[in-house]
């Protein structure tokens, strides 16, 4: 056996340790640690497993409510309960660095982790959705040569885009959407964040519990390897110019094994007196697992390395420990039921290993060939890990625009504007992304990528896993239906985080109600810089309290979510992207409403108002290259009334097309609705009287709005919704034609034909990417 | 009627098929292990989309040395009714059951949309409701989906009239344009040469409801029905 190294205050410093985080440990301890335990403290107590810097700001989102059945922080997933006994467990996490570092494996293995945590909840997994960030893609005007951020920032989209098809595809999930955003500030650090939803029956919800003394301890899964060493610790540090030569710090995934996994694990839960608690191994692997399951159970486990299936030879307890290899699971069975376990697990062709067993010591025992080379208190481990409080200054005020805009002159053409905003790679059709991930297996997929929310269809028989199927031929299987949505405006965040994370949960409330949708609960996923700088510590927590505050307002519990701190490259911190994930449910079937046009002769709709300011818009971006404040108004009441509205409109049965407007304003929102089907539709727009000016109108961002299409029959209908719930409603417009026409004071202002801004849109990022 | 679906452990479309064919399709839909002998009275055997053994390899190249799939040969050569869907149909080719072979996507690319099939043979056991050269949009979801046979094995296909599918526009035009993978002659979907075998790239499946944007698929499973009704009329 090789020596293991001396603990020096250079061995302590390099694992992340602060002085008195080593003081504490000692005091835990009551002695010296060796380096195996070194190195689990490390992993424990870094940011992605303890939250130490973030734990006191997550404390003051809203996460209990009448339909919360698992509250965020206590499993590995929360469960929302969506009536008649079923229930939905969900998660964002981010794979942020190692997407950075290896592009593919990093988000394939971001999609294995997140849905193993749904699956470790009893639940089977449904469906996957991607939030993600790069730095541009596209030239920059005037710029000759692709400079080597753009060529780095396409291999990293590509990457990572076929890492998450190659998992997903493999394992059989729907990606159903998501987002996918571009911007100076991901240049060299890209944001990875994946989605998972699983359904489940209350009574089939598991728990991370290792509890009854004597009680099995099993690995199942893959064998450990030495990838993915301390990935943990490698996600809590900025990445820097030599960050590549942590690639041992990325795990390899294989969709297969986890498939197995997956299947073997459900079967298992249909016999819930064989298993006590699960866990999977995700960040800081078998030491996570094992202190966590202790730590809820109250109980304490004791595990022989010599029993833990290893892919490598020589492996140290240290390097067993903290090893991130994939696909690996936790699993503590009641004793006298080990037989059945290896049974189900056999039949999947995964072998069960016995490694250890509970106690009731209290204590996380290592052992290895007998002899035991860790020994910890679970509890301070797992829950005990150091918060802090870190300082937190406002950075100076960003440049600010007036309005009226007085510091350019209106575009002279609005139109070439348009078109511009349209293959802008953010605003662009992501079909070059999706066509790549299977988004239609397990039959679910309603709404297909491309509009507000992805709609998807829930069975009951989705619920009987592999055995028996419980449906009886021709007897009609019950039916939910939930809309799931992830959003975020970053330069939104950067300008005002406090308003920009309040209007981004808004948002994502406002695409489920456009979906026919009502908002159940949120998943976070808290993408910033470096927490000890104070700038970026100022902006988590601006975001975290907006984000509270309008959580609570919309009444969506957060039930769990991820925080991923470090994002900075050498060129500077992300922008602040607070990253939210709404799920809703859709009652009837007959309430699920898409974005686009669908008939010539309908009439438009613009819910909230005309809005007006230039601050954050994409549009001020594009003429001036600078993110500039102030954000148009935002008011939770106005919000509130135009949601009812459109919700009340939608259960009237008038609505034919419903869209909110985001990026790019009113006329992006306007042209999405006329091309984002394959069946093109254009519309004629009367504008208000064009005040102050006419960029103003087409493409300020103010929040709150929506677009909606009736039958001229509807008009009524459409009006009294609106009246009833106090929403501000114009008509705008007829559908129709074969160009979006915009017109003021009875003159053309724009004219676009609808399959020009098709193409602009449809094609940029293929053509930026595939060439 | 009887129809075994195969569980192979990496099929992800067997749930998909079951709801299709028993609670929507009103069918006696069970599942069969990949490590099972017995077939257990199906009328017609159904291989699911997936990836059959994780397929890193080559797409159905493990999954046709499988116990159940003994079973399914013995059974095809009996005149029994297979069907592969996707993964399915790589399977039957890797295991001998079908002509040519499936190779990666021209643009070496999965790629997962709604396309238009052309009905080539409507007198086969999976085609015979349909109407001659009538249009189907259903879904692809793919990564190995080119078809490729030699020239003398695909002038032996169109002489026995063994192609049931092409990959066409809206307009039921056959060109490379409306050809997502590169196959060969846009073929989509074949059946041996007794026609009791048929192996088909798009998911059929996933077009029997109209929730999910197409019914156009019914057609096939109700093809099968309808021939299993006359097979019973004419013994």
């Amino acid at each position: 056996m090789r020596k293991e190294p001396e603990i020096t205050p250079q061995l302590i410093e390099k694992h992340g340790i602060t002085p008195e985080e080593y003081e504490r440990i000692r005091s835990i301890l009551k002695r010296e640690p060796n380096f195996t335990e070194l190195g689990i403290f490390s992993v424990m107590w870094s940011e992605h497993c303890s939250y130490k810097n973030s734990r006191a700001e997550l404390k003051k989102f809203p996460t209990t409510g009448p339909g919360i059945l698992v509250k965020a922080g206590d499993e590995n997933a929360g469960v929302v309960d969506i009536g008649d006994g079923w229930a939905i467990a969900f998660k964002i996490e981010s794979h942020n660095h190692p997407s950075a570092v290896e592009p593919f494996q990093g988000a394939a293995t971001g999609v294995g982790g997140i849905i193993r945590d749904i699956f470790t909840m009893g639940a089977r997994p449904v469906l996957c959705m991607d939030s993600l960030r790069f730095g541009p893609i596209d030239k920059r005007d005037g710029e000759k040569d692709l400079s080597s951020h753009v060529r780095r920032n396409r291999r990293l989209l590509a990457g990572v885009v076929a890492g998450i098809a190659h998992y997903g595809n493999c394992i059989g999930l729907p990606t159903v959407g998501g987002e996918i955003c571009f911007d100076e500030s991901y240049n060299g650090n890209p944001l990875v964040n994946v989605v998972c939803l699983g359904v489940l029956r209350h009574d089939q919800i598991r728990k991370g519990r290792a509890t009854g003394v004597g009680n099995p301890v099993y690995y199942v899964g893959a064998a450990t390897g030495r990838d993915g060493l301390a990935g943990a610790a490698f996600a809590s540090r900025e990445l820097t110019e030599s960050s590549h030569e942590d690639r041992p710090a990325v795990q390899v995934g294989d969709p297969f094994m986890e498939k197995l996994l997956l299947e073997a694990c459900l079967e298992l839960f249909a016999h819930p007196e064989a298993v006590v608690g699960v866990q999977d191994m995700g960040a800081a692997g078998l030491t996570c697992s094992t202190c966590e399951t202790a730590s809820r159970g109250k109980s304490g486990i004791e595990i022989e390395l010599d029993k833990v299936p290893q892919r490598e030879t020589g492996m140290t307890p240290y390097e067993t420990m903290l090893s991130e290899s994939q696909e690996r699971m936790l699993i503590i069975a009641r004793k006298g039921q080990e037989k059945e376990v290896e049974r189900i697990f056999e039949k999947w062709d995964l072998h069960a290993s016995h490694i250890g067993y509970v106690t009731d010591d209290g204590m996380m025992r290592v052992k290895q060939s007998g002899r035991t080379v860790a020994e910890i208190p679970a509890r301070p481990l797992a829950d005990e890990a150091p918060v802090y409080v870190r300082e937190a200054s406002e950075p100076p005020a960003l440049p600010q625009v007036d309005t009226p805009c007085t510091i350019f002159p209106e575009s002279a053409d609005c139109g070439q504007v348009i078109l511009k905003l349209m293959a802008d790679p953010t605003i662009a059709s992501k079909n070059w992304a999706y066509r790549q991930y299977d988004h239609q297996v397990r039959n679910g997929s309603c709404v297909l990528p491309g509009s507000d929310a992805a709609v998807v269809r829930l069975l009951l028989d989705e619920l009987c896993g592999t055995g028996t199927p419980q449906v009886k031929p021709g007897q009609p299987v019950r039916e939910k239906y939930v809309a799931i949505t992830t959003d975020c405006n970053a330069i939104h965040c950067r300008v005002n985080p406090r308003q920009g994370a309040k209007m981004a949960v808004a948002e994502a409330s406002r695409n489920i109600v456009c979906s026919g949708g009502r908002p159940l609960a949120a998943s976070d996923n808290l993408n910033f810089g470096n927490p000890n700088k104070p700038e970026s510590f100022w902006h988590l927590r601006e975001c975290v309290e907006g984000m509270a505050e309008a959580c609570r307002f919309f009444n969506t519990p957060v039930t769990g979510g991820n925080v991923s701190l470090y994002n900075e490259s050498p060129d500077g911190s992300v922008d602040p992207t607070p990253v939210v994930c709404m799920v809703g449910l859709i009652e009837e079937a007959r309430l699920i409403t898409t974005q686009w046009f669908k008939k010539e002769g309908d009439l438009v709709f613009l819910l909230g108002g005309m809005g007006s300011g230039l601050g954050g818009s994409r549009y001020l971006l594009e003429r001036t290259g600078k993110k500039m404040g102030p954000l148009p108004p935002f008011d939770f009441e106005a919000e509130k009334r135009v949601q009812e509205a459109v919700a009340g409109a939608i259960r009237r049965g008038v609505v034919c097309s419903a869209h909110d407007c985001s990026d790019g304003g009113l006329a992006v929102a306007l042209a999405e609705c006329c091309i984002s089907n394959g069946r093109l539709l254009g519309a004629s727009i009367q504008l208000p009287a064009v005040t102050p000016r006419l960029d103003d109108i087409l493409f300020n961002e103010a929040p709150s709005r929506v677009v909606v299409s009736v039958s001229p029959e509807g008009r009524g209908t459409l009006e009294e919704a609106c009246r009833a719930a106090g929403a501000p409603v114009c008509e705008i417009g007829r559908v129709g034609g074969d160009s979006l026409e915009f017109l003021a004071d009875r003159r053309v202002v724009a004219a676009l034909p609808v399959d020009k801004l098709r193409a602009a849109w449809h094609d940029s990022i293929a053509s930026l990417v595939e060439k | 009627m009887r129809f075994g679906i195969l569980q192979f452990p990496g099929s992800n479309c067997d749930q998909d098929c079951l709801h299709v064919l028993g609670p929507v399709l009103g069918q006696d839909a069970f599942y069969l292990w990949h490590k099972e002998d017995d077939l257990r009275q199906a009328d017609c055997v159904v291989l699911p989309g997936g990836f059959s053994y994780g397929d890193y390899l080559r797409c159905g190249a493990i999954a046709r040395f499988s116990p159940i799939m003994r079973e399914v040969k013995k059974f095809a050569e009996r005149g029994g009714l297979v069907i592969g869907i996707c993964n399915g149909f790589q399977i039957l080719v890797e295991a001998g059951l079908l002509p040519g072979a499936l190779l990666r996507n021209r643009t070496l690319k999965f790629r997962c949309e709604t396309v238009h099939l052309r009905v080539e043979n409507n007198r086969t056991p999976f085609t015979n409701m349909c109407q001659p050269g009538q249009i189907l949009r259903v879904p692809i979801a793919h990564g190995e989906g080119s078809y490729f046979a030699d020239p003398q094995t695909l002038a032996e296909i169109q002489k026995n009239n063994q192609v049931a599918f092409r990959y066409c526009n809206e307009k039921g035009q056959i060109n490379d344009a409306s050809n997502p993978n590169g196959s060969v002659e846009n073929i989509a979907g074949i059946v041996n040469a007794r026609g009791n075998v048929l192996g088909m790239m798009p998911h059929p499946e996933r077009a029997s409801e109209g929730i999910l944007g197409s019914e156009d698929g019914r057609v096939i499973f109700e093809s099968i029905l309808h021939w299993a009704r006359q097979a019973v009329l004419t013994h």
